[in-house]
């Protein structure tokens, strides 16, 4: 318990302090939203619409700027060796990296997002669906996104890889959490939406810290 | 790589591992800390195989290799304890333990700096003090001397005596002269592999 808590107080302490990490992705996550009224014009109509899916997308790239990070760093300064010799079995570490990566990128885009929701005049109703869908979906994309990381370690262009390697992976979440907002917005019930979206992230949970865990004893010999 | 080395190491023992570059050193070293498996031989802690009990093995060693695994962005105590917590050890509890390991190794001036003003000595002291921070039987070390000056390696090698009397074991791989105290060597030799038997101790 010590070694887990200890590898995920480490990584947020250095994802909060290098100040890229965090700063970088709600910046980028501000700007994608911002740029999208500014390219399709104020039309109120139109923002309503398709708001939902803007904010969706933007979180969606917006963490994947900071995937290639999430082992690279270990993998490069031979820190993940001692990772591997610890005695925090391998899955358990790459959870708490992913606990990390979740609090310092995904926890503060979804806190952020009703903000970015009353820019694109999303209707009030649908601000609180759009929260919780956020916080309910980004756990699984800090998850799916650590299987593509940890295989695509020490590939020449890794970020350009991992985006190809990711963002269908990304589907599931994007579909289910833009469509609670609608179907919110569309009066119809959005609960069997979040449903999909939590059951998304335990599946996630239960079975990407042991694909990457397995990528990572790859890469690590 | 290698073929036909063999050795036992009693406790207390050392063993110097030499070498021309390219030889194996490190593969060897990789190999004692189970990063890579062998692909023929065996590996053998006590009377059982490695392999029965990797985790308990692994719990008993240190393996200090060429990276030293230091974050810029961290200060020497937050490494080092965070290196301590990785191995099972509180932390907050460990406080002495911690200043000891840091003295040792002479990063008390340093201790609160971030490790991004450290220069490449400091670094490789601040990697070798977790030697001494989270106590270990087996120290695995990878050219433990490279950037080291004279003094830190004196340093160096009363930590090593100290740990052998405890009874300890040590394997060093350097191609530079270092005093471990009586040890068996093993040379390796790139390409025409010669069987060395080493009894240390």
């Amino acid at each position: 318990m010590a070694a887990f808590t200890g590898l995920f107080r480490r990584d947020l302490r250095l994802a909060l302090r290098q100040g890229g990490d965090t700063g970088l992705v709600l910046g980028f996550f501000v700007l994608a939203v911002v740029l999208f009224p500014l390219g399709i014009g104020p039309e109120p109509a139109i923002l309503q619409r398709i708001g939902a899916g803007i904010v969706w997308v933007a979180a969606l790239l917006a963490a994947l700027l900071s995937l290639d990070r999430l082992f690279e760093a270990d993998y490069q300064d031979g820190g993940l060796e001692l990772l591997a010799l610890s005695s925090l079995p391998l899955e358990l570490a790459v959870l708490a990296k992913c606990a990390a990566h979740w609090v310092a990128t995904g926890l503060p885009l979804a806190l952020i997002s009703p903000f970015l929701a009353l820019l694109l005049d999303l209707e009030p109703a649908a601000i609180p669906v759009l929260l919780v869908s956020l916080l309910l979906g980004t756990p699984a994309l800090s998850l799916i996104g650590s299987v593509a990381a940890a295989l695509t370690l020490g590939a020449r262009r890794q970020g350009v890889v991992l985006s190809i390697l990711v963002l269908p992976l990304y589907v599931p979440p994007l579909v289910f959490g833009a469509g609670s907002v609608e179907a919110s917005a569309a009066g119809v019930g959005v609960r069997a939406y979040l449903l999909i979206l939590a059951a998304l992230t335990l599946a996630a949970l239960a079975f990407c810290p042991w694909a990457s865990a397995a990528a990572l004893r790859q890469a690590i010999e | 790589m290698f073929t036909g080395v063999s050795f036992r190491l009693p406790a207390g023992g050392a063993l110097l591992l030499t070498g021309a570059n390219g030889s194996g050193k490190t593969s060897l070293l990789r190999l004692l800390a189970t990063l890579i498996a062998p692909a023929a031989g065996k590996l053998v802690w006590g009377s059982a195989p490695v392999e029965a009990d990797v985790a308990g093995y692994r719990a008993g060693l240190h393996y200090v290799g060429h990276q030293d695994g230091v974050k810029p962005g961290l200060t020497p105590r937050e490494t080092l304890a965070f290196w301590m917590a990785l191995r099972g050890l509180e932390a907050s509890r460990a406080e002495p333990a911690l200043d000891t390991a840091l003295h040792t190794f002479a990063l008390d001036t340093v201790a609160d700096w971030p490790c991004r003003w450290l220069s490449a000595g400091q670094r490789r002291r601040l990697a070798l003090a977790r030697l001494v921070a989270a106590p270990a039987l087996i120290w695995l070390l990878d050219e433990p001397t490279s950037a080291l000056d004279r003094d830190n390696q004196i340093r160096l090698e009363r930590a090593i005596a100290a740990h052998r009397d405890a009874g300890g074991r040590v394997v060093v791989a350097s191609h530079t002269p270092i005093d471990i105290g009586p040890a068996g060597v093993v040379v390796l030799d790139a390409f025409a592999p010669t069987p060395d038997h080493a009894a240390a101790g």
